[in-house]
């Protein structure tokens, strides 16, 4: 029971980063009709600029906000030299340009910091098991990120709903030309949604650091899940983001905790262990290929232009 | 001559089709008989375009049914509808663009000549086919520029080519969405002449906005405002249809033809 | 047939030339790594012909295309560990699984258009990585050694490399004129059609789908081939061959070479690959290289070298 309350959470907890990741991709997608592969290498990027920042600073928190910075100026620039002049484009060369840049940062990443891979250590006051129900803990760090990631999901439904910016984000991703005809400065309400986008992808990022290890390719790995959640939520919904990020996240956590052991009460231990891993891996991708073939539009789309 | 007491070779019976909060087409019915032209007519936005590709099966009704010699086709898709005899051209041109003229009607000629999973022969070697897309070619009179690409031909031909593509398909009936748009005046002459030959072999469903030409080809008009039907019958009484007036030849100076 | 003089086709016939010649240079210089580089390159070109079908002509932009190149390379792989050494039963498997394959990913994904379809092809992709990287007996993320290669019974020694390169090259060469002649038939007029205007062949009576996923089909065949070619080259296969950046590798010597232009794509692996391999001799940070000029080649070189070529004029 212990179990499952700790590998909700987890699940929970995935499920949020993943959000926060999609979410960028998916405004980005929204709004500017641009597919950014690269949009992992941001992802990356903040885990190792939070590396890096919070070694030099020695504070956790001031690292995070300093690599958070450094990533959104990071995507800004990105937009502003390169990515510009891609929109409008085929989105088949805007996935191979992106494709480029992911080839670019990974090998910029290893001259930088070296193949080796970084390691971002917890402040003691993070890594304090916290019970939230009584007889249950779980890690505080773990908890913050939850609380992090669900606070940013409110501001960004804030933003996106009830402020001005966010209402010419809207109308941006139902009609490019008539906020541009309305005087409105495009451009640079495209760099700021790019930079909100890396920004996002960033935090990610930087917040799983701690867990996982910071290496190089980190951002691949993941991008993929993004994808499948921008699936199956719909392309271009923040709200379907969120559902289908959380869903998958929990299915993804909660099957690879789970299904080994299912497994072996019904197959025998050899073929339990070799099918095991294998089907928790491909769990989303079934969900996602259920979910194309009964709603190929996702099951969340947002309104259509 | 149109023969009344015969089944409707077209039948559509309360369609409605709706986008968000906008009723485009709104309990339409209507018959078109074997061997009539009968046109469809309205300003814009009564949803003319919106009635075609429903009967083509672009768009899927909300509600409704549409036969079609005798078979109910509402859920059929497009290309099953072309299969039965139901052709169309389209109001913005919608060709091949990275093939040549002849190639656009052959193509078409080939989707009604067996199937086309055949993966070795050379199509654009096949007599047959060729043949057959020349006489359709020959028709609309574009036989000289059969080996132009598409896009070098000019807006005109553009036009007649489509009509030769749905030809090609050997339709019964011919679903044209204002074949003249864009055209000048002799073009326009031209279209409307070959209009009344084919009449005599296909069908046809015209939409258009030319009255000239409408009321030179057809042998019923159905007046469309705001997807309803407000009138349909013969061009003489459509003519002087108080309502039809009112909605839409009001302001338009209709030129009389004679019929 | 007509074979017009063109700057394209003098290319194109003189690289084929090239590519015939190749052994006997390697044997009169001695070198034997052009040899067995340039073997890489064929069954490479091989795989992105395969892909140029549903890109260029299909207009179908799969991102998942390498996920062939393992499907034929495990078949390969897991027979020989099993014991089935013969390259008669291994071959046929792998084009067979591959085919398979194609169909239930192609029948799922073509139910999605645009950066969706980019998007899923690339997820499956990467299942079918992650299914692989599972199979610990096979040898998981490690791979799998293959220790003999596919026999053939004395009708063609794989392990001699001139004649496995000339089996490459042949299988190249068929594959080229397989597609060339898929392309001029009734089945390419039609795909291509759904390719330039999905509307109007719907509306003249085609099931634009089902030529689609039947195309794919052969397509992920032919790259399964790829795979099988693959693994005997480099007498092992892991699940690294199919991770979705090589699939984007792929993408990029279509590009490169030209989509929609029937060579290209050999164009396209010859100078992806032998860029790759000068650029790493020079500097080990190569991709930060190549990743930049391959954003330039997209936003300034539409069409690829065929595609510049194609602009020149002779005379």
């Amino acid at each position: 029971m212990l179990v499952l309350v700790e590998q909700s959470l987890n699940g929970l907890q995935f499920g949020l980063l993943l959000f926060l990741l999609a979410a960028g991709l998916t405004l980005v997608f929204g709004i500017m009709d641009f597919v950014n592969l690269a949009h992992g290498s941001l992802y990356m990027m903040g885990a190792y600029f939070a590396a890096t920042f919070v070694a030099w600073t020695g504070s956790f928190v001031l690292g995070a906000l300093l690599a958070l910075g450094a990533t959104l100026l990071l995507g800004m620039a990105l937009e502003f030299i390169a990515l510009r002049h891609l929109y409008g484009r085929d989105h088949l060369d805007q996935v191979l340009a992106t494709f480029g840049l992911i080839l670019f940062f990974n090998d910029a990443v290893r001259l930088i910091w070296g193949p080796a891979g970084l390691a971002l250590p917890l402040p003691a006051w993070l890594t304090v098991p916290v019970q939230i129900i009584p007889g249950v803990y779980y890690p505080a760090y773990r908890l913050s990120i939850i609380v992090a990631a669900l606070a940013v999901a409110a501001l960004l439904y804030v933003v996106v709903m009830r402020t001005r910016l966010g209402m010419l984000i809207r109308a941006g991703a139902s009609n490019r030309e008539m906020i541009g005809a309305l005087g409105i400065n495009i451009k640079l309400l495209f760099t700021l949604v790019f930079g909100l986008g890396a920004a996002l992808a960033g935090l990610a990022g930087l917040m799983q650091a701690p867990i996982l290890t910071v290496q190089i390719g980190m951002g691949e790995n993941i991008l993929i899940l993004a994808f499948v959640i921008i699936v199956i939520g719909g392309i271009g919904s923040i709200r379907g983001a969120f559902l289908a990020a959380i869903f998958v996240g929990m299915i993804d956590t909660l099957g690879r905790a789970f299904l080994p052991d299912l497994l072996r009460k019904v197959l025998s231990g050899a073929a339990a262990s070799t099918a095991a891993p294998a089907l928790s891996s491909m769990l989303i991708y079934l969900l996602m290929a259920i979910v194309l073939v009964v709603r190929p539009e996702g099951l969340f789309p947002a309104a259509k232009r | 001559m149109v023969n009344s007491l015969a089944d409707p070779l077209l039948r559509v019976e309360n369609l409605v089709r709706r986008f968000g909060g906008i009723t485009a087409t709104d309990n339409l019915s209507l018959n078109v008989m074997s061997g009539e032209l009968h046109a469809i007519i309205g300003p814009n936005g009564a949803g003319k375009t919106t009635l075609i590709s429903q009967l083509t099966g672009q768009l899927a009704p909300n509600s409704g049914t549409i036969h079609f010699a005798g078979r109910d086709v509402t859920r059929q898709p497009a290309y099953r509808r072309s299969r039965l005899g139901l052709a169309r051209s389209f109001q913005t041109t919608s060709l091949l663009p990275d093939f040549s003229a002849i190639d656009n009607v052959a193509i078409a000629a080939q989707a009604h000549d067996g199937h086309s999973f055949r993966f070795w022969g050379n199509a654009r070697k096949e007599k047959h086919l060729r043949d057959a897309a020349r006489s359709a070619l020959t028709r609309v009179g574009l036989e000289a520029r059969a080996d132009v690409p598409v896009s070098e031909l000019s807006h005109g031909e553009q036009r007649e080519l489509e009509l030769a593509v749905a030809l090609a398909t050997k339709p019964q009936l011919l679903l044209l969405d204002e074949p003249m748009a864009g055209l000048g005046v002799t073009e326009s002459a031209r279209m409307v002449a070959l209009l009344k030959e084919l009449r005599r072999e296909v069908t046809i469903v015209l939409v258009e906005h030319d009255m000239e030409a409408v009321f030179a080809l057809a042998d019923r008009i159905t007046v469309l405002v705001y997807g309803r039907v407000i009138a349909c019958d013969r061009p003489d009484a459509i003519r002087n249809n108080e309502e039809v007036k009112r909605a839409y030849l009001g302001d338009q100076h209709v030129v009389v033809a004679h019929g | 047939m007509t074979f017009p003089i063109t700057p394209r086709n003098v290319v194109a016939a003189l690289v084929a030339i090239g590519l015939l010649l190749l052994p006997l240079y390697s044997h009169l210089t001695g070198n034997i790594f052009i040899l067995t580089l340039f073997t890489r390159i064929v069954i490479f070109a091989l795989a992105a012909s395969s892909l140029n079908l549903i890109m260029g002509y299909g207009g179908m932009m799969s991102f998942g295309h390498a996920a062939y190149l393992g499907i034929g390379g495990y078949a390969v792989g897991i027979l020989s560990f099993e014991g089935i050494g013969s390259g008669f039963i291994q071959w046929p498997v792998a084009l067979a699984v591959s085919a398979l394959f194609a169909l239930v990913i192609g029948a799922l994904s073509l139910r999605t258009r645009g950066v969706y379809f980019i998007m899923i092809t690339l997820a499956f992709a990467q299942m079918a990585y992650y299914i692989v990287s599972g199979m610990s007996r096979y040898g998981g993320d490690d791979g799998l050694t293959i220790y003999k290669r596919s026999n053939f019974d004395g009708l063609i020694y794989l392990s001699n490399r001139v004649q496995f390169y000339y089996l490459c090259l042949g299988c190249l060469f068929g594959g080229l004129y397989l597609i060339w002649r898929i392309i001029n038939s009734r089945f390419g007029m039609v795909v291509q059609g759904v390719r330039s205007n999905e509307q109007r062949m719907q509306a003249i009576g085609f099931h634009a789908n089902r030529y689609r996923l039947v195309c794919f089909v052969i397509a992920g065949t032919i790259c399964g081939l790829s795979g099988a070619l693959l693994a005997n080259n480099t007498d092992f296969v892991s699940p690294a061959v199919m991770y979705w950046t090589r699939s984007g590798d792929l993408m990029v010597m279509v590009i490169l070479g030209g989509m929609g232009s029937l060579f290209g794509p050999v164009i396209g692996a010859i100078v992806y690959l032998v860029l790759e391999e000068l650029l790493s001799q020079f500097t080990e940070y190569w991709a930060m290289i190549m990743g930049p000029l391959l954003l330039l080649i997209v936003l300034f070189a539409r069409g690829g070298i065929m595609g510049l070529l194609g602009r020149l004029r002779l005379g």
